[in-house]
């Protein structure tokens, strides 16, 4: 899955030399005749903050609902260390979860919710206080201890349902979309305060949600699930930067998709020509918007020298987007790209546009394999 | 807005209803209760309490009254050990069969009271169906005679014909328990039973408490029952009221009689409402 870059290679050796925390083996699940996890195998090392990633349907829920026992697999394994996750009930599984909808029981306390758990595995009594009112103040509620939860917004159940999960010190925390029924302010300032907490705490979690921003802002290692398969399981960096897929390229940011004939080493998608190693044939190619640049004095097209391309377009249309312009550059023939560039002033006709001819990414189209 | 004359046309026919046919005949009830029966079997119409003051003074009324409270509770209670199980399945485990239930609980309530309290009679009755069976089984080798006409059948006969009563509104707080806090309770450690004591339970109280008052008050006003299968030792308080209207002609003692069983009923229901509203969360 992970392509060989020095930077990713080290980044991957540094997780998997880890003994995996969580280890999911070929995975099937269907609800009744449709199948919604079509073989899954994931490993996840021990701290990690790995995000499941991916459209709605895309089985990521489910994955997880698999994880927390809430949902029994057709086929396949889920180990925790040395024992078999899948074989046993949910609440005798070492793993917790933040539920979408935060799940809180009305008839009981904020304290109570947060002691649940504990008195659930028959904590000593003695214990309970001190370790609700630790897990309050972690996420900063601990004046709320004996409100009741119908009095509380959504991002103060929010926090509570954190720390009900927490306080049980589980191996493994499970969130599910916890953030998308916050407003796009509090959820910035849940991210920021998750991260951090996930680096104190030091459990391993694993973040389900469909918003890509996110999964990139929080993760270690993002999983891109497409339609029950693992499209792509990488560090948001290399996923960005390195898309196996076009289908990733596409779902990660924003990207241009060039469909390319190489021929004598050279990749030719309409007027844009680039220079390539790739093998003659025609292929798919992602280049990302913030990629192009605009040049100001003109050189000889289409090859400014081996390692950039240069090709003209006519700027059909110019979105204001602050510190970066968006850009729709018309390539002539059916080829049009768009570009991000910051302060370009206002363009108009003809102009002349650059890229590295390393930041196009071969990727593969159509269906995982 | 709506118009005067629509919200007219809205407000006064069941007001009307309500006074017609409920103050107005409890209006005539309360006066009754403090009139008297002359020695010439005439209803006189002078204001006196002696009526209140017979019921407190003659033991067999509260005899009565309490053993209707007693009947009345022992159905609440097997009402509550068959509704909540069967609600509990419904809700929870019933899955596709829901409907099916469902309709199934509904559909004794289809059948006339009459009926259901006719069946229980040649159920229990001494060549009934039951003493042929024991007798058949050889567990018993002659009728067994308590079966009927005993305050035993008034409350098997009751548990029957209220246990829907009592499940509905069981099944409807049980229903509207979100799933996920279920989920959450499993995830948090705890086993079936308990997330059931923890949360399932505490949060279909109001149901339960709303079953259970249904059942009660029901029972309590029940007299058919009693005059079918109840014989002399089944007799409820409202036999008591019906024989005072009817063949002993002293409407002024049923009345009064009446009047106490409202006063009680609505005390009752006044009770397990502010329960209820404390039980409830939103």
């Amino acid at each position: 899955m992970t392509k060989a870059t020095p930077i990713a290679a080290a980044a991957g050796t540094a997780l998997s030399a880890a003994v995996p925390i969580l280890s999911i083996r070929q995975v099937i699940k269907r609800f009744g005749q449709r199948p919604v996890l079509r073989g899954i195998s994931l490993d996840v090392a021990s701290g990690e903050f790995l995000t499941i990633l991916g459209e709605s349907g895309s089985g990521k829920t489910t994955l997880l609902r698999l994880i927390a026992g809430l949902e029994d697999l057709d086929s396949g394994e889920i180990w925790m260390g040395a024992e078999r996750l899948d074989r046993i009930s949910a609440h005798r599984r070492q793993v917790n979860t933040v539920f979408q909808s935060y799940a809180i029981f009305p008839h009981l306390s904020v304290f109570e919710n947060v002691a649940y758990g504990l008195r659930a595995k028959n904590t000593a009594k003695s214990e309970i206080p001190e370790r609700v009112t630790q897990a309050l103040a972690m996420v900063k509620m601990g004046e709320f201890a004996q409100a009741a939860p119908a009095k509380l917004s959504g991002g103060q159940q929010q926090r509570v349902a954190l720390a009900r999960a927490l306080v049980n010190r589980p191996r493994v925390l499970l969130l599910d979309e916890p953030l998308s029924a916050l407003d796009a302010n509090l959820r910035r300032q849940m991210q920021v305060e998750l991260k951090s907490l996930q680096r104190e705490v030091g459990i391993t979690f694993i973040f389900v949600t469909h918003d890509q921003e996110e999964a990139m802002a929080l993760s270690d290692r993002v999983a891109l699930l497409r339609a029950g398969l693992l499209e792509q399981v990488a560090p948001p960096r290399e996923i960005y930067g390195e898309p196996d897929t076009a289908y990733a390229a596409q779902f990660i940011g924003q990207t241009n998709l060039l469909r390319a004939e190489i021929r004598d080493g050279t990749a030719s998608a309409g007027s844009i020509v680039w220079r390539t190693s790739g093998a003659p044939g025609k292929a798919t190619y992602s280049l990302r918007p913030e990629c192009i640049r605009l040049v100001t004095e003109s050189a000889g097209l289409p090859f400014a020298d081996a390692a950039s391309a240069r090709f003209r377009g006519r700027v059909r249309d110019q979105a204001f987007g602050g510190a970066m312009d968006l850009i729709e550059i018309d390539c002539g023939g059916a080829q049009s790209v768009r570009a991000r560039i910051a302060n370009p002033g206002i363009l108009t006709g003809e102009r002349e546009f650059e890229f590295a001819a390393n930041d196009a990414v071969r990727v593969r189209e159509g269906e995982p394999e | 807005m709506y118009s005067r004359a629509y919200k007219a046309s809205v407000t006064i026919p069941p007001l009307l209803w309500v006074t017609v046919f409920l103050l107005i005949p409890y209006a005539i009830l309360f006066c009754y209760s403090f009139w008297s029966v002359s020695p010439a079997q005439v209803i006189v119409h002078n204001w006196n309490l002696q009526d209140y003051l017979q019921l407190a003074r003659n033991p067999i009324y509260v005899h009565v009254l309490l053993r209707s409270m007693r009947i009345a509770a022992s159905v609440t209670v097997f009402a509550l050990l068959l509704g909540y199980p069967l609600a509990y399945y419904l809700s929870f485990h019933a899955a596709k069969r829901k409907d099916l239930l469902y309709q199934l609980v509904i559909i004794p309530l289809w059948a006339s009271y009459l009926v259901r309290g006719y069946a229980w009679k040649t159920i229990l009755g001494s060549d009934g169906v039951l003493n042929g069976f024991l007798q058949y089984l050889h567990i018993t080798h002659k009728p067994v005679a308590f079966f009927l006409y005993s305050p035993f059948a008034v409350v098997i006969t009751l548990t029957h014909i209220y246990t829907p009563f009592t499940l509905l509104p069981i099944y409807a707080s049980l229903e509207h328990i979100p799933r996920n806090l279920v989920e959450a309770s499993h995830d948090l450690g705890s086993s079936p039973w308990s997330t059931f004591r923890r949360v399932i339970l505490p949060l279909s109280l109001p149901g339960v408490l709303a079953g259970a008052t249904f059942a009660f008050v029901l029972t309590l006003g029940d007299f058919l029952a009693p005059l079918l299968v109840g014989g002399p030792s089944g007799i409820m308080i409202s036999n008591v009221v019906v024989s005072l209207f009817g063949a002993a002609y002293n409407w002024p003692l049923g009345a009064a009689i009446s009047f106490c069983m409202m006063l009680l009923v609505v005390t009752l229901l006044f009770i397990t409402e502010r329960l209820e509203k404390r039980l409830a969360v939103s």
